[in-house]
């Protein structure tokens, strides 16, 4: 029994025209003329509990439109959205306890003052007693490695702990099903990292269903299975991140280290030079004459060391956005 | 039961809404500071107005001075409660629509409009509920006045309404922002027609009076809840004024309800 299910689920934004300067704000203000923007359409998935979902697609593909009509933020211009029996736009308190939304973009923790502070206004609005939010602050951050970050006003956190009691704030509830909007937005790497275990460990704790945006590849790769793929507002796969290798990109990396130079020219009817050192070189070479050309290559060069792997998943996640698929 | 807990949740909400917003003013203490000094300098204005109002000796729209001095005190008590609560709780929905804040709020297990509404508390308002107060009662006394209980409870229920329906007409013209972000600025428009009800209803020229009553009712803000105090409302008036008060809160629950299908939340 999946937790999400979407089908045929489209959302357009009625944008106003208005012309520049003031004359075409008062031309606007007495007659209304709008543009609709298909932000989605149509789209459909089921996601079971426990899954962690990575949604990908270029910067205006409709992902946050998405999440928004999951968490029922936005109302779908039509199509059906059920989250755990519930339809999300008529938010229910039993629907919102049981979900959550992290914004990278979007903060809810009061400016101004500690962390600590916007956490016992959550606990207030949760209805979680003062013992067990208390017990449940000091488990997440110890999960999240907070310490006495969570008593330092807000604006005088790196970004990083921000992100982090961010975190904390959003999941006090113990929410099951979480929509995370690029969650790792603008983090170092290290602070990357953390976050992702942190999300990896809340998963495996409370089977929790996550959905994650992000445009660090790592993120997805490391934590999701399963992705969804968005362009311009309409699904373009779904299904596990290998196969996604496999179906978008016909070839594989090959990295070849020679014991002396070169004359490259020589490789070029093996494959596509990427990249080219004194002694080393990578190609991509088709799947289907891979076995073949690799015998060549043996026996017509004097090889050092040899690899092959997936091209990189930025190359065929920019390949699929820029719509270069063959 | 379930009463009694939903009752306890909200007031533990509360509570800590409001005892996060006093401990964002300490934050600021120079801020603190220049409002402490603002506030004793609106104080002192007023009871400068306040020794003109006792060397003249005239009536103002029929109302002796001293009456309409309880007018300015419920007057005085209306901008308490503006301060509080209405400016800085209702000015900031704006802000939330267009950063796209309001989110965090309809995501959480509360009603958004009392959030919205009662998020904040400012201090700064409670120096006018007491020189409302203060006021009010040297009305009463140097006019000679006297209240029965019976006329304080009436007059505290107009006073309510006058609050319902003031906090109402802002609540609507600030959710509005859900559609025209920017376009209003709920506050100047509110706090100019405000002012007009420091004086007695029956001060102003005829033509304005019904203006001021059934189209903008200030007229029940201060000038019915007086008159109910020294015991010569209409009967008739103040049922109207209950009306009023009950038809625009049922109206702005509405009416927010209506425009939170229009929201699209700042892009982002
Ligand atoms: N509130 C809004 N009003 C009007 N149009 C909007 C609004 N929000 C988004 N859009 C438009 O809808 C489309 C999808 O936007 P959306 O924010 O869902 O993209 P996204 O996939 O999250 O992109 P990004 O990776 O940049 O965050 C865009 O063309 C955007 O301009
Ligand atoms: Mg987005």
């Amino acid at each position: 029994m999946p937790v999400i299910r979407v089908k045929d689920l489209s959302k357009e934004y009625l944008v106003a025209d208005k012309q520049p300067g003031l004359i075409g704000t008062f031309r606007h203000f007495f007659s209304r003329e709008y543009t609709s923007i298909k932000a989605v359409e149509s789209i459909g998935f089921n996601i079971d509990r426990g899954e962690i979902v990575g949604f990908i697609g270029p910067n205006g593909a409709g992902k946050t439109t998405t999440l928004k009509m999951l968490c029922g933020l936005i109302h779908p211009t039509s199509g059906v959205v059920n989250v755990s029996g519930n339809i999300p736009s008529l938010r229910k308190y039993k629907f919102l306890k049981d979900i959550t939304l992290v914004m990278g973009q979007k903060q809810q923790l009061i400016w101004d003052l500690p962390p600590i502070d916007s956490l016992k206004v959550n606990a207030a609005v949760y209805g979680i007693p003062d013992k067990e939010a208390s017990y449940r602050i000091q488990e997440l951050a110890l999960m999240l490695d907070l310490k006495e970050e969570l008593n330092r006003p807000v604006r005088k956190l790196s970004l990083g702990q921000r992100m982090k009691a961010e975190l904390l704030a959003s999941l006090l509830h113990r929410p099951s099903i979480l929509f995370l909007d690029e969650p790792t937005l603008g983090l170092d790497v290290n602070s990357q990292l953390r976050v992702r275990d942190f999300l990896y460990n809340y998963n495996q704790k409370y089977q929790a269903t996550i959905i994650l945006t992000s445009h660090y590849m790592a993120d997805i790769t490391s934590l999701c299975k399963r992705i969804l793929v968005i362009d311009k507002g309409q699904l373009f796969y779904d299904g596990p991140l290998a196969k996604l290798t496999q179906q978008f990109s016909p070839s594989r990396l090959v990295r070849l280290e020679f014991n002396e130079q070169i004359n490259f020219s020589l490789l070029k009817h093996y494959g596509k030079i990427i990249k080219q050192d004194n002694y080393s070189v990578k190609l991509l070479i088709n799947r289907n004459d891979l076995p073949q050309k690799i015998n060549n290559l043996l026996n017509n060069f004097s090889i050092r060391d040899l690899e092959i792997a997936d091209p990189p998943i930025e190359e065929i996640i920019s390949k699929i956005y820029s719509n270069k698929i063959e | 039961m379930l009463r009694i807990n939903i009752i306890l949740k909200y007031l533990r909400i509360l509570f800590q809404f409001w005892s996060t917003s006093l401990s964002i003013e300490l934050e600021y203490k120079l801020n603190l500071f220049v409002e402490i000094l603002s506030t004793i300098g609106n104080l002192a204005g007023s009871l400068f107005v306040l020794s003109m109002f006792y060397t003249a000796d005239n009536t103002l729209g029929g109302w002796p001075w001293h009456s309409s001095l309880i007018i300015l005190g419920f007057y005085t008590l209306i901008e308490s409660f503006t301060i509080s609560f209405l400016q800085p709780n209702l000015s900031r929905i704006v802000k939330q629509v267009q950063n796209g804040t309001l989110d965090f709020v309809l995501l959480k297990p509360v009603n958004s409009q009392l959030w919205l509404s009662f998020r904040t508390f400012s201090p700064y308002g409670l120096p006018s509920l007491i020189v409302g107060i203060i006021l009010i009662y040297i009305g009463l006394v140097k006019g000679n006045y006297y209240v029965n209980e019976l006329s304080l409870i009436i007059s505290f229920v107009m006073f309510i309404c006058g609050l319902i329906i003031l906090y109402s007409l802002w609540f609507l013209i600030a959710s509005t922002s859900i559609w025209f972000v920017k376009i209003w600025n709920a506050n100047e428009v509110l706090r100019s027609v405000l002012i007009s009800g420091r004086y007695p209803i029956s001060a102003y020229p005829l033509a304005l009076r019904p203006i001021l009553t059934f189209l903008l009712p200030v007229a029940f803000l201060t000038t019915v809840p007086a008159q109910a105090l020294l015991g010569i409302a209409p009967f008739s008036l103040m049922m109207v004024g209950v009306t009023i008060a009950i038809v625009f809160f049922v109206f702005s629950i509405n009416f927010w309800k209506y425009a939170l299908k229009f929201y699209t939340s700042a892009s982002s």
